[in-house]
Formats: C-alpha cells, sequence, structure tokens
C-alpha cells in the first residue's frame, strides 16, 4: 500500500526542470512544432486519440510533444484533459455507409462495387529504409496522382451483398442507448455496446496480440477481413435549442469487419458470423484486432463453446485492455511503499528468527 | 422564433458549413464581406465535448466510441436576431463568427453573406474533398486471381 509521504520539495522541483529540458534536446537542433507533429506524426496522433477517447488533433501532438513521444503518457494525458471538459450531449450514430473513403479493399471479394480503394497504404511497401528521408530540407514532395474520374459513388458494405443470400448474420437496427463506461463503472457481465466502448479505446498492442492468439487457434474463429475502410464521416447531433440537427464536424474514422466461419450451434444456423471493428483515425492494425477480438467475445451469444482461451473472457479482455488502467496501477509500485515494507522486513524477520534461522551478521562472525 | 421546414434545411446547410471550415476562414470572409454588427452573448463561448456514437456491425445497436471537443455559442444581435454555432474543436473566434453569420443571415444582409461567405465556403469544402477522392481513385485496383498450375 502507498502512503503518503513529505519532503523533496527542491529534488522533485530540479527534476521537473531538468526533465524539462531533456524534453527540448539539443537546442541547436530546431523545436518541433504542434502542427508540424499533427501534420507528419499523423498516426502517433491518431493513436492517441483512439485510445485517449477524444477526437482532436491539436491535443493529441500537444501530448506527444509533452510526453517526449511516449504515447501511452500522452494517452495518460488526454484522459485527463477529457475529464475537465463539460459534455454537450451524444451525437447520433455516424453513418459509416456514407464514408468518404480514402482506403477500402476487401479481402473476401475482389470485384465490389464501389471497388478496391488502396488509400496512403504500407501495404506493398519493401520496408526498406529510405535515406531520402534523411536528406535535410528542401526535397520536392510527390504529388499524389489524381485519376481524373472521381464521381462520389456510393460504397455499400460488403456484408450486405452475403446478406442479400442470407449467408450472414444481420446487424439489426436497434436504437437501444448504450452505456457508457466513462460515466458508470465497467462491470460484468458486458453487453455488446459496452465491449466495444471498451476496445476502441484500448491499447493497441493488447488488442494486437490478443488478436492474434484467436488466429493461433485460443478460441477458434477463422477471420477474413471482409472489408476494412477508412475515410471521414460527418458527425451530426440534435441541438436542443434549435429543434433539428446539424454537423458539428468531420472525423476520420477506420472500419474493418470481419466475415467468420462459423459451423452452427445449438442455436444458431451454419451461416458466416461477424465482427466489428471502428477506431478513430486511420488505426487499421487496432481496428482489425477489434473485430478479431469483439467476434471472440461473441462466444456466449452464438452458442459456441467456452474453450478457456484469454480472448473469449470478457473480465479478463476489458479488465486489462485500458493501457491507463494498467499503467497506473503498474507505476504505483514505484512510489514510496516505505511503511508497507518496513512491516513486511519486521514480518520476515520474526518468521525466521521463529524458525531459528541465525542472524546473517552473526553467522558471517 | 423557429423557421419553416425549408428554412431549417437551408440553416443547417450553413450551421454544418462553418462547423468543419478550416481555422479562421469564416471569419475572414465575414470581415471581407461586412462590418461586424454589435450583439450580445446569450451563451458566451464554451469548449466542452460530444460523445460520438457508432453501431455494431455499421447498421446495429449504437454503442459510444469516443468523445470530441467542440466550440459552442449563441448570440442576439441589437436588432433582435439569435445566433448559434457549434464548431468542431477548440475555436471560440470561430464560434463567435459563425454564430455572428448565423443571425445576419436572418436580416438583410442574407443575399450578400450567401454569395460571399457560404457559396465561396461551400466551394473551398467541396474542392478540398474532390482532391481527395481522386487521389483515392487514383489507388483503385483489380486484383487478377492466378490461374493455379495443377490439372
Amino acid at each position: 500500500m502507498y502512503v503518503a509521504v513529505k519532503g523533496g520539495e527542491a529534488a522533485i522541483r530540479n527534476a521537473h526542470a531538468w526533465l524539462a529540458e531533456e524534453r527540448r534536446g539539443d537546442t541547436s537542433v530546431a523545436e518541433l512544432s504542434i502542427a508540424q507533429i499533427r501534420e507528419q506524426l499523423s498516426l502517433a496522433v491518431n493513436r492517441v486519440m483512439a485510445e485517449g477517447s477524444l477526437y482532436d488533433p491539436d491535443l493529441a501532438a500537444l501530448a506527444i510533444k509533452q510526453a517526449r513521444g511516449d504515447l501511452i503518457e500522452a494517452v495518460f494525458l488526454i484522459r485527463a484533459y477529457r475529464t475537465t471538459l463539460p459534455r454537450f450531449g451524444a451525437t447520433r450514430p455516424v453513418e459509416t455507409a456514407d464514408m468518404a473513403c480514402d482506403r477500402r479493399i476487401s479481402a473476401t471479394f475482389k470485384d465490389l462495387p464501389g471497388g478496391q480503394i488502396l488509400g496512403p497504404t504500407f501495404d506493398y511497401t519493401h520496408r526498406l529504409l529510405d535515406f531520402k528521408l534523411a536528406a535535410e530540407g528542401g526535397k520536392e514532395v510527390q504529388q499524389a496522382e489524381q485519376a481524373g474520374d472521381a464521381a462520389p459513388a456510393p460504397v455499400p458494405h460488403v456484408t450486405g451483398f452475403l446478406n442479400r443470400e442470407g449467408l450472414i448474420e444481420e446487424a439489426p437496427r436497434d436504437d437501444t442507448p448504450p452505456p457508457d463506461l466513462t460515466r458508470e463503472p465497467l462491470e460484468m457481465p458486458a453487453d455488446r455496446a459496452l465491449r466495444l466502448q471498451a476496445l476502441t479505446r484500448a491499447d493497441e498492442g493488447f488488442t494486437l496480440s490478443l488478436a492474434y492468439s484467436t488466429q493461433r487457434g485460443y478460441a477458434r474463429n477463422h477471420a477474413f477481413v471482409g472489408e476494412l475502410r477508412i475515410g471521414t464521416v460527418a458527425v451530426e447531433m440534435d441541438i436542443p435549442e434549435l429543434g433539428f440537427a446539424i454537423d458539428i464536424g468531420e472525423i476520420t474514422l477506420t472500419e474493418c469487419e470481419t466475415v467468420n466461419q462459423f459451423t452452427g450451434s445449438k442455436t444458431e444456423p451454419p451461416q458466416f458470423t461477424r465482427g466489428y471493428g471502428l477506431v478513430f483515425g486511420q488505426t487499421e492494425r487496432k481496428a482489425i484486432s477489434m473485430a478479431l477480438v469483439d467476434r471472440a467475445l461473441r462466444w456466449e451469444e452464438l452458442g459456441e463453446d467456452d474453450m478457456g482461451a484469454p480472448a473469449q473472457d470478457a473480465e479478463f479482455v476489458l479488465y486489462h485492455s485500458d493501457n491507463i488502467q494498467a499503467t497506473g496501477f503498474l507505476e504505483h509500485i514505484k512510489l514510496p511503499h516505505y511503511v508497507d515494507f518496513q512491516s513486511e522486513l519486521e514480518l520476515v524477520r520474526k518468521l525466521r528468527r521463529e524458525a531459528g534461522a541465525e542472524p546473517m551478521q552473526e553467522a558471517a562472525e | 422564433m423557429k423557421d419553416t421546414v425549408d428554412g431549417n434545411e437551408d440553416r443547417k446547410g450553413w450551421m454544418s458549413l462553418f462547423a468543419r471550415a478550416p481555422e479562421g476562414r469564416v471569419a475572414a470572409l465575414l470581415d471581407a464581406a461586412c462590418t461586424r454588427p454589435g450583439f450580445t452573448w446569450l451563451r458566451p463561448p464554451e469548449i466542452g465535448s460530444v460523445m460520438v456514437q457508432g453501431r455494431a456491425g455499421g447498421t446495429g445497436a449504437p454503442f459510444n466510441l469516443g468523445e470530441m471537443t467542440v466550440t459552442r455559442c449563441a448570440l442576439k444581435l441589437a436588432s433582435g436576431e439569435a445566433g448559434h454555432a457549434y464548431v468542431q474543436g477548440r475555436r471560440k473566434p470561430d464560434a463567435e463568427a459563425a454564430a455572428l453569420v448565423d443571425a445576419l443571415m436572418q436580416t438583410d444582409l442574407a443575399d450578400t453573406l450567401r454569395t460571399q461567405v457560404i457559396a465561396p465556403l461551400g466551394a473551398e469544402l467541396a474542392a478540398a474533398t474532390q482532391a481527395r477522392a481522386k487521389k483515392a481513385a487514383a489507388t483503385r485496383v483489380d486484383f487478377f486471381t492466378m490461374v493455379r498450375g495443377e490439372d
């Protein structure tokens, strides 16, 4: 148990001053601006927004700068800031079917309405270091090609095609107000809405590893990426004082729908089942991971067997997926525990006396 | 003071445009179009958050996706018209400019502002969206499934 301590003010002040100096680094090197971080480290910014659970690229960039690039520390700063904001209300659910897609691919259908759009992806790059990027200043930026034909055609969800044949489970519209883990403590059993909220803000590394475990056989479900799309959606909210809804902004989202083999169960017919991932920003590793873990956690409602796999255990997954809770508890053990440890020390000495062990000093003499 | 349904559609359109306008853009267009009138605050600019919702499977039950920052305000012109704004991010001057245009759109200045603020802003945002859509379209692929060697 942590017990409050006094003193050390001067040392703490000096430590923080040194931290500021180290954060700045060598002053002969130009200082990073928030705009540079926002524009040039945008995937780090996206991760901090997703796990910080607050969409604001400038704030996420500031947090990354302040945290010296420690993304979990940056998420911590965003979560702390978030609690100071008054909440104006909730938006209408975003319509991902209307997304202006930068990227949209399917691993299950090669010819699909709306087409396969690669977007600004690392896929098919050679993963060789590009030393041209190390050259300082003045380099011409390669401009992206623009295709002449970009008529805004509808880009329907892939799962819609399978639904027409009745081969995949439906996701029928439902307007039950969702629970909110930022207002009520997360308690088990958690329904799917609560699980999705926890997963979308979950640590990327933890979610990735759990998803990987399901692919390796811990909770048998073979997933295909039915569809992955990245792009912007309008955010619409009802404004009570006006009596109608307006768009209050536009956000970038990554959505992943997996299609999973399912041979049927006691309660469900053989059909494809679905896992769902939706995450702030361009965050496709996280969105795919989320969809796999979401699917694994659905074993009970689909009447599957509990295989005892970690990814099937909602309590294990949801109580350990939040990196701020995890790091808060983990890192507190480095803070002064002197009183606690003193009593442990007394206990061990007493047990040794009772066991007849000679004190070390005497034995040495 | 609710408008007709058509009026609402129109107003919804410009308010939605202002919400996602680049920083300082509405103010610049407004100041180029007219001198700002006097006003009193009904609700001074306030920064807060809204909880964004998604739907499971894209179409199913809603869930809470996370929050986004929003700035809102409301004001009243000396002549009585009220203007409201909700804009994305932490942008008090932008919210003020948006609420001013919203109020002025209910005055004789409406036509001027429609051609000098709303139309150019709409065109700028549409051009940005179109440029991005064209880049995406240039990365459209056709995958060919190779025929396997076995008989």
